[in-house]
């Protein structure tokens, strides 16, 4: 299974660079965008999706400080 | 007695760690893929960017062998000390409460900062004095630490913060100004600041050989 | 000796004539030039072969106008362990140690692309210096930007110093120096050019020259990919201009932790006497590794490029004989040896490859698998490249505009607070602190804390001191005698900390040196360059020219960068710049005559023209031994050489670092002959501010070298007469001036 992880930072954790994008998007002409959140993505391929999950806990995320979100690519 | 020094791939500061541990004691480095921590008496997590901080600080460094080797030494109560991107280490091997975020100014920052000693149970705490201040540099993008409300709550009620950064020297917008932090049993610190650069009066200043002094004290 | 051919460059290509090719144009080889490649090879290259030219003959590479210039250098000496020609430059520094040194420019790359053009820029001269089996231990940088009013030069300074930190700290090595200078004519064309320092035991140094036919070339580090592909002769010898979006596909990106491995791995295979010879991969990749490993040793080279790992899939030959992905060492290694070699690797996590092996044939083959897919003699692949004369001229006058900031007249005060504010004298605070100065246990002296890095070597028993000096408006202004500056305010930043100059590297960054001006400056600086190494008895061991530095408004300011290293005796001894005491006595030393011609006031009041005066090397020559006795035997508590701004910048800059005011006098400096404006904010080689007590001071006068007694330290404030004129500025405020440049960029 192909799978995309999407891994972002909690909630109610200070985010500075999502800040700092939030920032510098008025002066190249974008307004009224907020609460701009910046994480990562992992693509990776899956022989087993059960065990996907665990896998992101465990390390493509840290639980205590992000959250994750499982995709998958090709549709299965 | 003798100190382990963790060196993994990526690792800066063990060399510096080895000098300064050796002031207190004797010292040697640990390989990251050797379990056998040799029959050292304390350890410590040097600082760094182990991994190339891929994916997160520490985050594949506290997979490796030694690491596991070092939490059953922690949990059999022997000395451990994370510097930096060693206390990264920690906190991702569930070893020491809360995570190291990104500075919330997002720039990298080196310069000497003082740090206050909290009230705390510990053989690195063993010779300072609470409410005492010592000078020791930092040098980091990812020190802002960060515990959940009910964490917090608990590592303050409990004695677990070790050291905070003197009013007005946060560097990087740690919560509570926390610099520094302890395990429940106190064996295991965790320090963003950097005690192995400050041993040498050439370097700079010599306060962070309180910390090693301690437990060599504690030690003895 | 390999023939020089003077070629007329600007052949044309016969009208009409079919089959002429015109690809080796759009690679940057002139008409005349490809006529004599295909003379040299007795044929027409093919694709590989012409890539291959087209690189290793491009400026960057051969040098072509600065070769012959660089001849009249000064390279020899009793401390030099290794000359120009090897991968970098090194001097004896005592027990069999070594410090090797050199500095290189990643002008182009970084005006592009600042972060990732900087960090390749310290990843590049790193691998230069761990190549000869030296570990570094310092990183300094010098770079220059458009005025600070300009988004763009915020945005290339904010990028370039992230890119330095990234790499430097990620990798461990300690950024202890540096400047940064903002000037309107590197608006479009920004310097970045970063020095390396190493320490090796000279008895586990390597060349780089690939010696015994049969043995293996081991390719070793990162995968290889597309970066860079014409990098060097697409970007670095050509000037920018419009379309540079289309050469961001030709920026490399780095990886610091990937060569963390490959250094680790590579002091390792060196201390375990596992290479022949090492050779790093930078500007032109396996082409000029390879050519130049073959021509320094004699050899030919057989490289196959089906054996080079690829990051990705279906490169051609061409795209991976010159791809400059980083992070890659070239190794030559006894057959017994390589399976010894690529356990190493293994063992560091970094990859590595047979990929060839050496002949006798003379000649670089590109093989792919059976097939050979190019071959060249390497003789005239390295150095066959014909080397151009100059044409140079002298400009009319001075063509590099003038923008008033600062009426003339005002208080002394103001224009006192106005200098320590200019972004190009004001604390880049701002810009160290985000470099890791302190890993390695070595930094004796932090940025800004003295004239010049210390670094303690207790392998050799002492420390060696680093400065990185460059010099363009003044240059611009007269490029002998801003050049003999350069050179001499390295020398004194050296004197300051108590070292004797060992050897100095230089990275010459001008504009088109095909135009008659460029080839002026570029003349005329060189020859300052010699004159003042010469005369000073400290060899050029090593460096590297950026030509064709361009923009749409015209040329930068001729920028030579020097790169001076020294030793000391003592790390703890070395005398910082700031007061160090209340009621100790102020010197000023030396035959420091200032002048306000190109000074920055001058620059402020928009009135820079031609002309300098020409400095005294002998007599500033004098006056940095006496400093630099005075420094080791503890007679002097600080000192701070006198530059930008003049000598009351000099001493404010004293009083912010010890947060001691002080009570001066100019009269002495007055009678040598200035006026109280020069006095105050002149520029010249050659002054020395230095505090102690008061006949500690007193007898270190007497000789030649002049000891002007001005003043003394305490109170609160900056309080200095020159005659006429009289300045009283509190420490706060002169501090707040020269913070206000960290504070403004946040």
């Amino acid at each position: 299974m192909k799978a995309r992880v999407l891994i972002r930072p909690k909630e109610g954790i200070l985010d500075p660079q999502g800040k700092a994008v939030e920032r510098a998007l008025p002066a190249l002409g974008f307004d009224g965008i907020e609460h701009v959140r910046v994480g990562r993505m992992v693509e990776l391929e899956a022989e087993d999706p059960g065990r996907l999950a665990e896998l992101c806990s465990k390390l493509l995320a840290n639980p205590l400080i992000e959250d994750f979100e499982i995709e998958s690519i090709d549709g299965a | 007695m003798l100190w382990g020094v963790l060196q993994f791939p990526g690792s800066c500061d063990e060399r510096d760690a080895v000098r300064a541990c050796s002031l207190a004691g004797e010292a040697r480095l640990l390989w990251h893929e050797d379990p056998d921590l040799g029959g050292v008496d304390a350890v410590v997590v040097p600082g760094g960017f182990s991994y190339g901080d891929y994916l997160r600080a520490g985050a594949i460094a506290r997979i490796s062998r030694a690491m596991e080797s070092v939490a059953e030494f922690a949990a059999a109560g022997g000395p451990v000390l994370g510097i930096c991107n060693g206390f990264q280490v920690l906190c991702e091997a569930g070893l020491l409460p809360g995570a190291l975020l990104r500075n919330e100014d997002l720039r990298f920052v080196c310069r000497q900062v003082e740090l206050v000693a909290v009230e705390a149970d510990s053989p690195f705490l063993a010779g300072i004095e609470a409410g005492e201040t010592l000078s020791i540099p930092v040098k980091h993008g990812e020190g802002r630490y960060y515990a959940p409300p009910e964490v917090l709550e608990r590592i303050e009620a409990g004695g677990q913060v070790a050291f905070r950064y003197a009013p007005g020297q946060n560097p990087n917008g740690s919560v509570g100004d926390i610099a520094g932090v302890l395990n429940e049993a106190g064996n295991v610190l965790g320090l963003m600041p950097h005690p192995e650069h400050a041993v040498d009066a050439m370097t700079g200043s010599t306060d962070g050989l309180r910390l090693f002094a301690g437990v060599q004290g504690a030690f003895v | 000796m390999p023939e020089e051919t003077e070629m007329d460059r600007h052949s044309l290509p016969r009208p009409g004539a079919a089959g002429v090719a015109s690809k080796h144009r759009e690679l940057g080889l002139t008409d005349a030039e490809y006529r004599l490649i295909v003379e040299k090879l007795g044929r027409e290259p093919n694709d590989v072969e012409l890539a291959m030219f087209s690189l290793l003959w491009s400026e960057h590479c051969a040098y072509k106008h600065s070769r012959k210039l660089l001849r009249r250098l000064p390279t020899e000496g009793e401390r030099v362990v290794m000359g120009p020609g090897e991968n970098a430059g090194a001097v004896d520094v005592g027990n069999g140690m070594a410090i090797a040194f050199k500095v290189e420019s990643h002008n182009h790359p970084s005006a592009v692309e600042p972060f990732e053009g900087a960090a390749t820029g310290v990843g590049g001269i790193l691998r230069d210096v761990f190549a000869l089996g030296a570990r570094p231990i310092a990183i300094l940088d010098s770079l220059r930007f458009g005025e600070l009013d300009s988004e763009r030069s915020r945005f290339l300074l904010d990028g370039a110093v992230r890119g330095i930190g990234h790499y430097g700290n990620s990798i461990g090595v300690p950024t202890v120096g540096g400047e940064i200078y903002f000037e309107s004519p590197y608006e479009h064309n920004c310097l970045v050019n970063a020095m390396c320092v190493g320490l090796a035991r000279q008895e586990e140094m390597v060349r780089a020259a690939a010696a015994g036919v049969g043995n293996a070339v081991v390719l070793m580090g990162a995968s290889t990919g597309r970066d860079g592909i014409g990098g060097a002769s697409v970007l670095a010898s050509a000037e920018l201009g419009d379309g540079d979006e289309e050469k961001r596909p030709t920026v490399q990106i780095g990886d610091p932790f990937e060569e963390s491995k490959l250094l680790e791995c590579c002091l390792e295979l060196l201390e375990r006497d596992l290479l022949v010879s090492l050779q790093d991969l930078g500007a032109a990749g396996l082409t000029s590794s390879a050519g130049e490993m073959a021509a320094a040793g004699g050899v030919g080279i057989d490289l196959d490029v089906d054996r080079v790992p690829l990051r990705e899939a279906d490169m051609e030959p061409f795209e991976i004989m010159v791809s400059e992905s980083q992070e890659r060492m070239l190794a030559v290694v006894e057959p017994a040896k390589v399976a010894d070699v690529l356990a190493i690797c293994e063992k560091w996590q970094t990859g590595s490859a047979e990929i060839g092996v050496v002949t006798d044939s003379g000649a670089i083959r590109v093989l792919r698998g059976e097939d050979v897919v190019g071959e060249m003699p390497v003789e005239a692949l390295v150095d066959g490249c014909p080397l151009y004369d100059l044409d140079p001229a002298a400009p009319e006058g001075w063509t590099y505009g003038n923008r008033a900031s600062l009426e003339p007249g005002g208080p002394a005060e103001e224009t006192l607070l106005r200098l320590l504010a200019a972004p190009s004298i004001a604390s880049k605070r701002w810009a160290f602190q985000q470099y890791d100065s302190v890993v390695g246990s070595r930094t004796a002296r932090r940025p800004e804390s003295a004239d010049a890095a210390v670094l303690a070597i207790p392998e050799a028993g002492n420390a060696i001191a680093v400065s990185i000096d460059g010099n363009g408006r003044r240059v611009a202004c007269d490029p002998h005698a801003g050049t003999v500056e350069a050179v001499l305010e390295c020398a004194q930043n050296l004197a300051c900390v108590g070292a004797e100059p060992l050897g100095v590297t230089n990275c010459l960054n001008f504009g088109n040196p095909e135009k008659p001006t460029g080839a002026w400056q570029l003349d005329r600086s060189v020859a300052g360059l010699a004159e003042a190494c010469e005369a000073l008895g400290v060899p050029v061991v090593g460096g590297n020219v950026s030509l064709y530095n361009e923009g749409p408004d015209g040329p930068i300011y001729p920028t030579p960068v020097i790169g001076m290293v020294g030793e000391l005796p003592d790390p703890v001894a070395a005398a910082g710049s700031g007061f160090a005491a209340v009621g100790e006595a102020i010197a000023l030393i030396g035959p420091f005559a200032p002048s306000l011609q190109g000074s920055e006031l001058a620059k402020l009041r928009g009135e820079l023209g031609m002309g300098l005066p020409e400095p005294d090397i002998e007599a500033v020559a004098a006056a940095c031994s006496l400093v630099r006795d005075a420094a080791r035997a503890g007679a002097v508590s600080s000192v701070h050489d006198v530059s930008d701004g003049g000598l009351a910048c000099a001493l404010a800059e004293c009083a912010i670092g010890g947060g001691i005011g002080c009570r001066v006098d100019l009269l002495p400096l007055l009678e040598r002959g200035c006026t109280p404006e020069e006095a105050l904010f002149g520029e010249a080689s050659g002054g020395f501010v230095v505090t102690g007590a008061a006949a500690d001071l007193e007898s270190l006068g007497g000789g030649e070298v002049a000891v002007l007694r001005i003043g003394e330290t305490g109170g609160g404030e900056i309080a200095i007469g020159a005659g006429d004129a009289q300045l009283t500025v509190s420490v706060g405020d002169a501090g707040q001036a020269w913070s206000s440049l960290s504070d403004r960029l946040g």
